[in-house]
């Protein structure tokens, strides 16, 4: 290398560090990371390993959840992957033990027991009976689910699916994906089901 | 006497009226009407004032009130102290929001171990903490300041677009970030209005109400407390109080909250 | 061991605004606790107001009044300086009282 191209090239090496010093501002997921195992515990069932991003997590937070198109279809189709439907092909339990659930907030949190059968927290995000006053607006209203869609088998599993997984249709969508995550049982999801589209459940009275 | 029954009255039939009605819009109208009720006859008061008691008092091994403790404006200066943090403090070479500056000034002011100091953060409804009466002194003594959060200092830009970036990061077996709730325009938890703290008209109107009164379970609540039980909710694990990451977080919110007038602490659902 | 109690008394055109902020439970005794079991009574029964050793204020008050009572009331005239106690007496036979000049 002749004289002026090695200086030309530690110039341009200088120039490359100068200028990833000044673009320092925005932190990347790995040292947020490192910062959440720094200034965190584990404390009752919620361990450290809650922190760790998975791929999904990863995309959609350095995307602002507007994940490019090329990656989307692919990851939504490994999520689907993740689906258990019931061995028995039924999908609708119990509508009152639905409600039940679908109005309970309570489960995964560091101060609930750690087994114990966690609730949906339907009713914190999205409108559910035209009767209860008190839901949220973080999801769509489900109000008349059953009535709108009918109760046929196909809209059966597509709703059971959604529960189980809603990332499988929307990938960086915020709602939980209560199967996947353990955090509802299959019985759990159907009850959650018939709740939805039982004609005789109070969602579609 | 016949003014403390009017009132007694008054709470009942606004708490009646409040719960018979089945529409929203209507139900919305009636909780802003208690809350501006309850706001009348706040006892979040009573903390600020237990508060200046403590502030006063000689305590810890070194037998040394809190009256020099800087928070960032001078040593004992208290006005507008609230309305500066968090902020960068060369003698810890830290950035600090206003409880872990307490717990600074409890060890090097009064001799208390970091331990000592951080023992009992949060109280309960029968018994509030040591803390919880300080913060809400020391943030009343910023009522009326507007909220002039600097992030002049390297650490302080630094620990902003941390608490940034944290205020994004989905993780926990529910993919949750805070954007998740507080990251969407208009929306709402069961009836809980969802401010959009990452914009400045949502930091604005929240972050100056805390530390707060929650009326529901009759306690004054502090901002590490917000964070602890945001996380908590989250299915998180757990922050450790004052941790860098929690000021990070304060200081993402309090920035986006500049301009805003500081109203004191206030009272909650 | 009662909870603090604070009063704030301030001096105005012919009148003294008075304002006592206190910590008690208020439990109605209807509460019922985790265990299923109704949370015994335990509320204020008896609030007495004096400005310079002279009761100005008797209150009977009830469970109807929510936890951490705040109180205001307007004496006519009274000046800077005076003296006001407040006390209160709970079901439970357990009292607070603290006093405060007015500002």
């Amino acid at each position: 290398m002749t004289k002026t191209s090695i200086y030309l090239c530690l110039g341009a090496l200088a120039a490359g560090l100068a200028a990833a010093q000044t673009a320092q501002a925005d932190p990347t997921p790995m040292e947020v990371r490192a910062l959440l195992h720094k200034d965190f515990h584990a404390q009752g069932q919620a361990t450290m390993s809650r922190v760790d991003q998975d791929d999904l997590q990863w995309l959609c937070t350095v995307s602002h959840n507007k994940p490019s198109h090329n990656r989307v279809k692919q990851m939504e189709a490994e999520q689907h992957a993740t689906i258990v439907y019931p061995a028995d092909g039924k999908y609708m339990g119990d509508w009152k033990k639905g409600q039940k659930i679908a109005e309970s907030g309570k489960g995964m949190t560091w101060k609930d027991k750690p087994g114990a059968e966690n609730g949906g927290s339907c009713y914190n995000c999205h409108q559910l009976s035209p009767k209860e006053a008190s839901y949220g607006t973080v999801g769509p209203s489900l109000t008349a689910m059953g009535k709108k869609r009918g109760d046929g088998i196909e809209v059966q599993k597509y709703i059971y699916g959604k529960i189980y997984n809603s990332k499988a249709s929307n990938l960086c969508s915020e709602m939980p994906r209560f199967g996947t995550s353990h955090t509802l049982t299959e019985e759990q999801i159907k009850d959650l089901t018939a709740y939805l589209l039982d004609p005789a459940s109070p969602v579609n009275q | 006497m016949r003014q403390v029954a009017c009132r007694a009255l008054l709470a009942g039939a606004a708490l009646s009226i409040a719960a018979s009605l089945a529409y929203a819009d209507d139900t919305k109208q009636e909780i802003q009407k208690y809350q501006r009720m309850t706001a009348e006859s706040s006892p979040v008061e009573l903390w600020e004032l237990e508060g200046a008691d403590l502030w006063k008092q000689k305590r810890g091994p070194n037998s040394v009130s809190l009256e020099r403790c800087d928070l960032g404006m001078g040593p004992g200066v208290l006005k507008g102290a609230y309305a500066h943090l968090p902020r960068y403090f060369k003698d810890t070479g830290r950035v600090q929001d206003l409880e872990s500056r307490l717990v600074t000034c409890m060890t090097t002011l009064q001799g208390f171990s970091e331990q000592e100091a951080t023992k009992r953060v949060f109280g309960n409804a029968d018994k509030p903490s040591d803390m919880e009466y300080l913060a809400a002194y020391v943030a009343g003594r910023s009522r009326g300041v507007k909220m002039q959060v600097s992030t002049k200092d390297p650490k302080e830009k630094a620990a902003y677009e941390m608490g940034k970036a944290l205020f994004f990061y989905r993780a926990g077996p529910w993919d949750f970030s805070c954007a998740s709730c507080h990251g969407h325009e208009g929306k709402r938890i069961r009836m809980q209005e969802l401010p959009v703290l990452s914009s400045p008209k949502g930091a604005r109107g929240t972050y100056t109400t805390w530390p707060g009164y929650r009326v529901s379970v009759s306690q004054l609540k502090t901002m590490q407390w917000r964070l602890n039980d945001c996380f908590r909710q989250q299915r998180f694990p757990e922050p450790k109080y004052a941790s860098d990451a929690t000021i990070a977080l304060t200081m993402y919110m309090a920035v986006n909250a500049n301009g805003a007038t500081y109203r004191g602490p206030g009272t909650k659902r | 061991m009662p909870g603090p109690m604070k009063i704030r008394a301030t001096a105005e055109a012919g009148y003294t605004e008075i304002r006592v902020l206190m910590s008690h439970p208020m439990e109605t005794g209807l509460r019922k606790g985790p265990d299923g079991k109704p949370i015994p009574a335990h509320f204020i029964e008896n609030v007495t107001v004096k400005v310079n050793g002279k009761t100005v204020v008797e209150g009977q008050i009830s469970q109807a009044i929510s936890r951490n009572p705040v109180f205001s009331f307007r004496v006519k005239g009274g000046n800077k300086g005076d003296k006001v106690e407040i006390s209160w007496l709970d079901n439970k036979g357990e009292h607070n009282q603290t006093e405060a000049a007015v500002a």
